[in-house]
C-alpha cells in the first residue's frame, strides 16, 4: 500500500517539496563550504606541511629511529588491544544478542560507559591503581613489575578507549538477525563451537570487519588517555600520535606534520575502506550502523 | 541474572561470564577505584581540589565551550545533513563518507593541524589577524577544535532522520497553501528536533571530555585557556593526585548525567517514532 503510493506520487512534479535552485545552490554552496573548512582543510593541512620541505626531508623524518620505534609500539599495542576487544565483543554479543534477561540494557549501557569518559580520565584511572602512589602500586614495585609509564600501561588505557567498538558494533546485527538459524543448528545436533563457526560467524564477518576498522583506528590514534599513562619516554614509550606532540612542542613542525600524515593516511584508510564495506554490504551492516546512527 | 525466556541455544553462562568478568576487570572496577580514592579524601579536601578558582574557570571553559560547539554543530550539521540527504551534486558521496573524518583522525593529529590554520601566520589566522580576531591560544580556539570533533554527531544523528521521513507530510502542506519556508519551519523541523537535540547532547559530551584536538590550540592559560581534561594531566604531573581525582569526579559524574539524558533522549524518540 504505502509502496504504491509513493510510486504514484513520484510522477507527480515535485517543485512542492524543493526549494527554488537559487536556494539549493546557496544551500550546497554553504554546506560544502562548511564542510571544507572544517575537515578537508586540516587534512591538507596534514599533507602539505608534512611536505613542506621536500621528500628526502619527509623520509628523513620518518626515518629517525625515535620515529620508527613509535610506529614499532604504536602497531605493537594495536595488535595486542584489538585481538582482545574482538574476543570480547564477540563474546558479549552472542550474549546479549541471542538471550534475554533481567539487566540486560543495564549492561549493554556499561558496555558504552569509555565511549562517554574523557580519554584523560581512562588514563588516570589506571595511575590511580597501578602508579607509585595507586592501590597496587607498592606492591608492584615489590616485585618489580612496572605497568604506568611502560608498555602494558598504554595497553591498557588503550584496550579500555576501544573497549565497546566491536560489541556495539555486533550487538544490534545479531539482534537483528535473531535467533532461527541457530536454533535450526542445534535441533540438527550441532555444538556451541559448530554453530558459531559454521552459522553465526558467517553472518556476522563484515560486521566484526567493520568493528575491527573502527577499533584499530582508534587505538592507534589514541592520545589523551595513553598520554597520562606513557610517561613520554623516548623511544621507549612513545606512540605515534604521542611523538606528534614532542616533535611539534620542539618546534619541529615538519617532523611533526609528517608523522602525522602517516596517522591521516590510517584515517583515510579507514574511511574508505568503511564507505566501501557500507556500501557494498549495506545489508549485513545495516543493522549496526542504523543503531548507532540513531 | 537468569535468562528469563529459556533457549535452546548454548553458550549463556560463559558468554556472560565473560562479559561481566572483562567488563569488571578493564572498565567498572578502575572507574569505582576513581571514586573511592575521591571517598578517601574527605569532603573539605574534595571541595578544595575540585572547586579552586582556577579549576572553576577550567569548568566554565570546558562546559561553556562544549555548549556553544554544539549549538554551532546543531546549525551547521543540520546544513549538512539537509544537502546530502535533499540534494544531487557531484561529488556528495565523497563528501558523505568525509563527515565521518573527525571519528577516524587521531585527536593530535586533528589539534597541530588546526592550530597551524589558525595561528596567526596560518593560513586562516593571517586573514583574520588584520580584523583584530586571535583564534588560536584564545578560547574561540578551544571552541572550534570542539566544533571539529562534535560535527559528525549531529549530521549521522540527523540523516537519518531526515532520510525517512516522507515527502507526503511535505506535499500534503504544499497543496494546503503552506510555503516552503512554513513547511520546513512547521512540517520539517518539528520531526527533526528529537535528532537534533540527541546530535546537541552527543556533540556535547564528546567536547566536554575532548583531550587531545583542543590543547594544542588552546594555549593553555591558566584562567584563561586551561579546558578541565588539561588540569587533570597538569595536576598528575605534578603529582598532585588527589587533585587530579576531584577534578576527575566532577567531570564523570558530569559525563554520566550526558549519558542518561541521552539515553532518555534515545527512549523519548523511539517511543516518538513507534507512536507515529
Amino acid at each position: 500500500m504505502a509502496l504504491a503510493i509513493s510510486s504514484s506520487t513520484t510522477s507527480l512534479p515535485r517543485r512542492s517539496v524543493t526549494e527554488p535552485a537559487w536556494v539549493r545552490l546557496l544551500l550546497i554552496v554553504s554546506a560544502l563550504g562548511v564542510l571544507a573548512l572544517f575537515l578537508l582543510l586540516p587534512l591538507v593541512t596534514v599533507f602539505g606541511e608534512a611536505f613542506s620541505k621536500g621528500l628526502d626531508a619527509y623520509f628523513g623524518a620518518l626515518g629517525d629511529d625515535d620515529a620508527v620505534a613509535a610506529i614499532g609500539l604504536t602497531l605493537t599495542v594495536a595488535a595486542i588491544a584489538v585481538p582482545l576487544n574482538v574476543i570480547f565483543g564477540v563474546v558479549g554479543a552472542w550474549c546479549l544478542a541471542k538471550f534475554d534477561f533481567r539487566g540486560k540494557s543495564l549492561l549493554i549501557t556499561l558496555i558504552d560507559i569509555p565511549f562517554s569518559v574523557s580519554p584523560v580520565i581512562s588514563g588516570l584511572v589506571y595511575v590511580l591503581l597501578f602508579g607509585l602512589q595507586g592501590w597496587f602500586g607498592p606492591w608492584l614495585k615489590l616485585h618489580d613489575i612496572k605497568l604506568i609509564f611502560a608498555v602494558p600501561g598504554i595497553v591498557l588505557a588503550t584496550v579500555f578507549v576501544t573497549f565497546p567498538f566491536v560489541a556495539r558494533e555486533l550487538i544490534p546485527l545479531m539482534e537483528a538477525q535473531g535467533t532461527e538459524e541457530e536454533e535450526a543448528a542445534v535441533v540438527l545436533g550441532a555444538g556451541g563451537w559448530r554453530i558459531f563457526w559454521h552459522v553465526t560467524l558467517p553472518n556476522i564477518k563484515w560486521g566484526v570487519f567493520y568493528g575491527v576498522l573502527l577499533c584499530n583506528a582508534r587505538a592507534m590514534g589514541e592520545f589523551g588517555a595513553v598520554s597520562v599513562v606513557s610517561g613520554h619516554i623516548r623511544g621507549l614509550t612513545n606512540t605515534m600520535p604521542l611523538h606528534v606532540e614532542i616533535l611539534y612542542n620542539e618546534y619541529n613542525y615538519m617532523a611533526a606534520f609528517a608523522v602525522a600524515s602517516l596517522l591521516a593516511m590510517l584515517a583515510l584508510v579507514t574511511l574508505a575502506v568503511k564507505s566501501l564495506l557500507e556500501w557494498r554490504f549495506s545489508r549485513e551492516i545495516a543493522a549496526g550502523t542504523r543503531h548507532q546512527k540513531t | 541474572m537468569l535468562a528469563t525466556k529459556s533457549s535452546v541455544i548454548p553458550g549463556f553462562g560463559p558468554t556472560l561470564g565473560y562479559t561481566l568478568f572483562y567488563l569488571g576487570l578493564i572498565v567498572l572496577i578502575p572507574l569505582a577505584a576513581l571514586f573511592f580514592r575521591a571517598a578517601g579524601m574527605g569532603w573539605e579536601q574534595f571541595v578544595q581540589a575540585a572547586f579552586a578558582p582556577r579549576v572553576l574557570a577550567a569548568y566554565r571553559l570546558s562546559f561553556g565551550g562544549a555548549f556553544i560547539a554544539a549549538a554551532i554543530n546543531v546549525v551547521a550539521g543540520l546544513l549538512v545533513a539537509w544537502v546530502l540527504v535533499r540534494y544531487e551534486f557531484p561529488g556528495r558521496k565523497l563528501f558523505d563518507a568525509m563527515v565521518d573524518l573527525p571519528f577516524a583522525l587521531p585527536t593530535a593529529v586533528a589539534g597541530i593541524a588546526l592550530t597551524a590554520i589558525y595561528a596567526p601566520n596560518g593560513v586562516i589566522g593571517q586573514l583574520l589577524r588584520p580584523l583584530g580576531i586571535k583564534v588560536a591560544f584564545t578560547p574561540i580556539g578551544v571552541v572550534i577544535a570542539m566544533v571539529f570533533i562534535g560535527m559528525p554527531f549531529v549530521v549521522r544523528t540527523v540523516q537519518p532522520v531526515l532520510q525517512d521521513l516522507e515527502l507526503e507530510h511535505e506535499e500534503v502542506a504544499a497543496s494546503l497553501g503552506a510555503n516552503r519556508l512554513q513547511v520546513f519551519c512547521l512540517v520539517i523541523l518539528p520531526n527533526l528536533l528529537p535528532a537534533l537535540v540527541t546530535g546537541f547532547a552527543l556533540a556535547f559530551a564528546r567536547a566536554l571530555g575532548e583531550y587531545g584536538s583542543v590543547i594544542f590550540i588552546a594555549g593553555n592559560m591558566p584562567g584563561i585557556s586551561e579546558i578541565a581534561p588539561l588540569l587533570i594531566v597538569t595536576k598528575l604531573e605534578q603529582y598532585d593526585y588527589a587533585g587530579a581525582t576531584a577534578i576527575a569526579v566532577v567531570m564523570l559524574v558530569a559525563a554520566f548525567l550526558m549519558l542518561l539524558v541521552i539515553n532518555t533522549l534515545q527512549k523519548w524518540r523511539q517511543s516518538r517514532f513507534t507512536a507515529n
